[in-house]
């Protein structure tokens, strides 16, 4: 499954029942997700560490086995110069400067390895974290952080697949009730609920 | 000694007038990133209290844009790529 092809979501309001949200305890944050949101999460999360390592320069040297390459990699170089053609890769890893296709490209040769490394690392750690089954999830610190930045990508990688280019554009009257999307717009605004939640049991 | 060319003058002269002119890394506004969230990064990644963490996340908001920090360039492309690693949307610029 890609993000150019969002299907249904398996599981409407009626299955993810109860919208969880994050509470604060001592040390970090807690909340309780049943085993529907966890797999919603658990799904969503994946695709995104799959998005941002599938075509990193670590990955294309494994497949080209070309030195000069390799040692790029070796060095957390990119070479990648231009923005990515995918546009969730895009917004996931943006330009470094504004109309300035030169310094961007210099910017992003020396920060889009590290960059793709730190989202897949905070996928890896909701994915450590939160058992596909659903149940309590009591999170540190440091992996509320890491949380926060992988529901952050989620969004944003959801945002451009819906089309979402105004904040206060009713999303429901934006797709059609036919269109297999509309289903995320419910776990879009979910996700929203609680990222939020956990802000606020950081705060 | 020779008299340098007039062009070579202006040269020197505009690259001293850079000279301290700080680097700004600028956050723009997108329709994704939550208010809390925006006002969150700024206050965990520049040491920001809230109250200014709020003001630039709601210039951000309503102006489309704002400066956040402002330094050499090797900073402020420190600044843009942790900013990118919250998602937000932040450039790098020499303009005011």
């Amino acid at each position: 499954m890609t993000w150019d092809d969002l299907g249904p979501a398996d599981s409407g309001d009626e299955s993810l029942g109860m919208a969880a949200s994050f509470r604060p305890v001592p040390g970090g944050a807690a909340a309780y997700f049943e085993s529907a949101q966890a797999g919603v999460i658990r799904s969503l999360v994946s695709q995104i560490a799959e998005l941002v390592s599938a075509d990193s320069t670590a990955a294309e040297v494994a497949e080209s086995g070309e030195r000069g390459d390799a040692l790029e990699a070796e060095l957390g170089l990119s070479t990648h110069a231009e923005p990515p053609e995918d546009p969730v890769l895009a917004r996931l890893l943006p330009d470094g400067y504004k109309e300035n296709p030169e310094a961007s490209a210099e910017f992003r040769r020396y920060t889009e390895e590290s960059l793709r490394t730190a989202k897949v690392v905070s996928a890896q750690t909701v994915l450590a974290s939160l058992p596909s089954t659903g149940g309590e999830v009591r999170l540190s610190e440091m992996e509320c952080q890491q949380w926060l930045r992988a529901l952050n990508d989620v969004r944003l990688a959801l945002s451009v697949r819906l089309g979402i280019t105004d904040e206060n554009e009713d999303l429901s009257e934006h797709l059609t009730a036919d269109d297999p999307r509309s289903a995320y717009v419910w776990v879009y605004q979910w996700l929203a609920y609680l990222q939020d939640s956990l802000i606020e049991a950081l705060t | 000694m020779s008299v340098a060319p007039a062009e070579v003058t202006r040269a020197e002269t505009s690259e001293e007038a850079l000279v301290g002119r700080p680097w700004l890394t600028i956050v723009w506004n997108d329709p994704v990133n939550l208010m809390d969230y925006v006002t969150y990064v700024f206050q965990r990644v520049f040491g920001y209290p809230k109250p200014k963490a709020e003001k630039l996340m709601l210039d951000v908001h309503h102006r489309g844009k704002a400066v956040v920090s402002s330094g050499t360039r090797e900073a402020m492309e420190r600044d843009a790529e942790t900013l990118h690693g919250y998602g937000l949307w932040a450039t790098v610029s020499h303009d005011s």
